[in-house]
């Protein structure tokens, strides 16, 4: 019998009432009295200098407050990047200053030039469009190489190039890796791109300032993940307001996806403005402005080599890449496509020599930074494309291969810096073989060929490290932050609890998921906990939710501070029963002496913490309420095996997702129907990159793709059902509760797994093609098929 | 300005509007009705999904003034008055159809049409159905089978929850 509480139930989520009625509080449903409207004035053009800006028509039009420049930022602090890479050369990255609103010059296509307040946005609308721009056009760089050649065009006058950092991990392996090619028989190389994608939360980022003069209290109201982080960065880089002055909330948020992680200007300027105009002050994405302005994600150029010895073993792998970084660095930015990327360059595979090369490049785009999976999707993809050409290059099968150069032993130490502490690479691929139903591939295969298409099947493995992590370790690579996670837990006096933590939900069912962490601890229903998050004002500080963190960390921190409650109220309990605190067990929620048939109930010891008139007040304070900071030890490494069925019409090149089969290794697992959940979101983004999305610039820096008219999102036809399993669980050996994370594993497996089948369908078709990037578009298949 | 009225929900509401506010707009910020969503501004995404006259329309592609006189039906009068959700409503929780829940009032109003017009879908017709309803959470695997089932067919063959 599945469970129907604690962990391991799938309990109907209870956030779900509300969504489903329609009385979510979202923040564009928030409307504070007197708010004012701001309109961002964006460029249209990608580099220029503002030689003049003339606000005299727009701020006599109806309903104006005030025009806003950069000239009224002089002396307010920048939008602060969170993370400082070290380059090859232990040089530190080359960081630009970022202001709120552009100062002399713009460098993106939706940079901010001009903020017009106004009674109603139609009015802030309507004046910026009679705000006069005097801009200076500037050659635009945009292709990443070319912005590393000399004598390009600077995307920052004060840099000394374009070049953000040149960074080698690890540097000293190099010597060995090159040696270990020349001594190769035999070296696979491949050449890729993974595409630059817009990560789009269906809701469009919000923000809306407030400021109370009588208290001199700012208050934030913002789309965010982590409402903490963006209150620290704000309040101490940009605006110089101090924590208890000021309050950030991000109630309901419908999605982020990573792009809500980041501080971004708006956030503070709607905090400015609210100040300066001592009145609050709101900002609501357009679609169209939020593909200009949320951060980008991926857009790397990879070229990667995998040496082989005689008998197929992994001997050495070597891969330089160009990461886009765009016009400024956002908050995470820098730690993407290094520390995020090149430590899961050893995937599942005992690969004993490893050497990763970035270059991070500035470039006049839309900043890139985190999307679902940061840094590990790109690792993974060209890994997972490398070892299933080296496969095809030989004549082996590409599970063999795999299968044969499989880390097996663990805790396992990779040559680039992280330890595996648990996995079953076997484990998860028996999973997948069974699911995907190989053995009936061929006849399959033969129905496709019968109705003129080609078949393809392509799998891949994946590696990822998520609950990040350990602050010591991240300091030490250059992280402007901890990254521990907070929980207070509040008993109250008839025995429910409240748990504050600094978590946020914004799709992953906290509100459901983390009570029945506590009913399991304390043998209770989940109806009697409550999950509060998503406001600075009543939750402890925390870092936020991203990275496949919220249980592994946010969960640890919670479990810690009921650890605490359960502590004391064995202290309360062994009172009441006049028996000694050892002898106390907690059991369905109950307290007993062990050894003999006296007990307490659970309501009986908090309220006794509330009402102490027989309690040991010399010992012990009243009232039950604890809080525990979780700092971790090591990441997690979910890890597992994809699998891809497709189908090519050789005619238009369209290519259709027949299949798609996910067995992943979790560690433990909460609440099965909302992992499930997780994956599925994860596989319908990845197939969106590999067959769909594409962030396109045109050689100017027009992005083309800057709507959903143009952007292609994967709509509910150009998906299967998924297949996903999870019964290879072996529990991460470092948190209590033995879970891995699973927010983003979906999206890191499954573009490789599409590609290889994509591949695999045109070489049964008979064309000699060992790679297509992404997306797989029918253009793109059809030329390839056609070259 | 001019006073736009329609029926809400079975209430009849008024409001001001300029020749340019939207349907949605009229909606969240004149009525607040605050369940009906923008998720984007070229009528892609189908978070606005409503029923005029009992027909699904994005409520962008509406302006206010058109839905002068009419009776439209959003997100917060599916339920039953006492809160109950309906059979789609909790097909969609039962079967973990919603994540953030953006999308979701949008993919109610949708789904709610096409049961209407085709009360036994098949799994074809539902993700053809929804082509102008974007998730960006679930994959559709879950939106898709609560359709399903709320249609009262077995989803018990299709794999996980």
């Amino acid at each position: 019998m599945p469970k129907d509480n604690g962990i391991g139930a799938s309990p109907k989520r209870r956030e779900d009432v509300r969504f489903l009625s329609g009385t979510g509080n979202y923040t564009d449903d928030i409307q504070v009295n007197g708010q004012a409207y701001v309109h961002f004035l964006r460029s249209d053009i990608a580099h220029a200098n503002i030689n003049g800006i003339n606000l005299d028509a727009a701020s006599a039009m109806p309903g104006v407050i005030k025009i806003f420049t950069g000239a009224d930022f002089e002396g307010v602090g920048g939008i602060p990047c969170g993370w400082q890479v070290t380059d090859r050369h232990g040089e530190p990255m080359q960081e630009p200053a970022h202001p709120v609103l552009a100062q002399g010059k713009v460098r993106y296509v939706g940079d901010q030039i001009a903020a017009v307040v106004a009674e109603t946005l139609e009015q802030a609308r309507d004046a910026a469009e009679a705000i006069e721009v005097d801009l200076e056009e500037l050659p635009a760089v945009v292709d990443m190489k070319a912005a590393l050649a000399d004598g390009a065009t600077k995307v920052h006058d004060d840099l000394t190039s374009n070049l953000c950092y040149d960074w080698g991990f690890v540097e000293e392996n190099k010597p060995a890796v090159d040696a270990a090619f020349e001594a190769a028989a035999h070296v696979t190389t491949l050449e890729l791109r993974n595409n630059r994608l817009v990560a789009n939360p269906m809701e469009p980022r919000v923000a809306i300032g407030d400021f109370n003069r009588a208290t001199g209290e700012s208050t934030l109201y913002t789309t965010s993940q982590n409402p903490h982080v963006i209150r620290l960065l704000m309040g101490a880089f940009v605006l110089g307001i101090p924590e208890h002055k000021l309050r950030v909330v991000a109630p309901d948020v419908g999605g982020g996806f990573g792009t809500k992680i980041f501080h971004y200007a708006e956030e503070a300027f709607c905090t400015f403005a609210a100040k300066a105009l001592n009145r609050a002050v709101k900002w609501t994405s357009t679609r169209s402005e939020a593909f200009i302005s949320d951060a980008h994600g991926r857009d790397h150029v990879t070229k990667i080599e995998l040496a082989l010895d005689a008998d197929n073993n992994f001997t050495a792998l070597r891969t330089d890449t160009y990461a886009n970084m765009g016009a400024y660095l956002s908050t995470f930015a820098p730690s993407v496509p290094t520390w995020l990327h090149g430590t899961l360059m050893a995937g599942n595979y005992k690969t004993p020599l490893i050497y990763v090369n970035v270059k991070a490049v500035f470039t006049n785009t839309v900043p890139v930074d985190a999307y679902r999976g940061a840094g590990r999707p790109e690792a993974t993809f060209q890994l997972e494309r490398v070892v299933d050409k080296a496969a095809r290059e030989l004549g082996v099968d590409p599970i063999a291969l795999r299968r044969q150069n499989f880390i097996t032993e663990f805790p396992y130490a990779t040559p680039v810096a992280v330890e595996y502490d648990t996995g079953d690479y076997h484990g998860t691929m028996d999973a997948l073989e069974k699911m995907a139903d190989l053995s009936g591939f061929e006849a399959r295969r033969k129905a496709s060929e019968a109705k003129g298409k080609l078949r393809g099947f392509g799998v891949n493995c994946y590696i990822e490290a998520c609950g990040i992590a350990p602050s010591n370790l991240v300091g030490q690579l250059g992280a402007r932050a901890g990254l521990y996670e907070s929980a207070t837990v509040r008993v109250n006096a008839t025995g429910g609890l409240v748990v504050m933590t600094g978590s946020h939900s914004h799709g992953q069912g906290h509100e459901t998921s983390f009570p029945q962490v506590i009913a399991e601890m304390i043998g209770i229903d989940e109806s009697m906990v409550e999950i509060v998050h998503g406001d600075t004002a009543n939750t402890p500080m925390g870092m936020g939710t991203y990275g496949s963190r919220s249980l592994a960390v946010g969960g640890s921190a919670m479990v810690r501070a009921t650890e605490k409650i359960i502590a004391k109220a064995k202290k309360i309990a062994a009172h009441l029963m006049e028996a000694a605190e050892a002898d106390i067990e907690l059991k369905d929620g109950a307290f007993s002496v062990a050894g003999t048939d006296k007990s307490v109930a659970w309501g009986d010891v908090t309220l006794a913490a509330y009402v102490p008139h027989n309690y040991p007040l010399e010992d012990i304070e009243p009232g039950l309420e604890e809080t525990a900071f979780y700092d971790p030890a090591n990441f997690t490494y979910p890890s597992g095996a994809y699998a891809c069925e497709v189908e090519v019409d050789p005619d238009t090149g369209k290519v259709t997702i027949e299949a798609f089969n996910a067995a992943d290794d979790f560690g433990n697992i909460v609440n099965p129907m909302i992992v499930d959940g997780q994956v599925h979101g994860g596989i319908g983004q990845g197939i969106g990159q590999a067959l769909l999305e594409n962030a396109a610039y045109d050689e100017n820096g027009q992005l083309l793709s800057a709507s959903y008219m143009d952007y292609a999102m994967p709509r509910a036809s150009d998906v299967p059902f998924y297949g996903v399993d999870h019964s290879s669980q072996t529990p991460c050996t470092h948190n209590p509760l033995g879970v891995k994370g699973c927010g983003e594993a979906g999206a890191i497996g499954s573009p490789p797994a599409v590609i290889n089948a994509v591949v695999d369908a045109l070489r049964s078709g008979g064309h000699d093609i060992h790679h297509i990037d992404m997306p797989v578009s029918p253009s793109r298949v059809w030329q390839a098929m056609n070259g | 300005m001019s006073q736009v009225t329609m029926t809400v929900n079975g209430k009849e509401m008024s409001g001001d509007a300029e020749g340019r506010t939207l349907l949605s707009q009229f909606l969240r910020e004149t009525l607040g009705l605050t369940g009906t969503h923008v998720g984007c501004d070229t009528s892609q995404c189908g978070a606005c999904v409503v029923h005029v006259d009992g027909v699904a329309v994005k409520a962008c592609t509406m302006l206010a003034m058109e839905a002068e006189g009419t009776s439209v039906d959003t997100i917060e009068g599916q339920a039953a008055p006492d809160g109950t959700l309906n059979a789609l409503q909790q097909a969609f929780q039962d079967h973990h159809g919603l994540q953030c829940g953006f999308c979701t009032p949008g993919m109610i109003m949708s789904a709610a049409d096409l049961l209407k017009n085709n009360p036994q879908p098949t799994e074809a017709e539902v993700r053809h159905h929804l082509e102008g309803n974007i998730c960006r959470c679930t994959g559709y695997h879950n939106i898709v089978k609560a359709i399903l089932a709320a249609s009262g067919q077995d989803v018990s063959s299709i794999a996980a929850e």
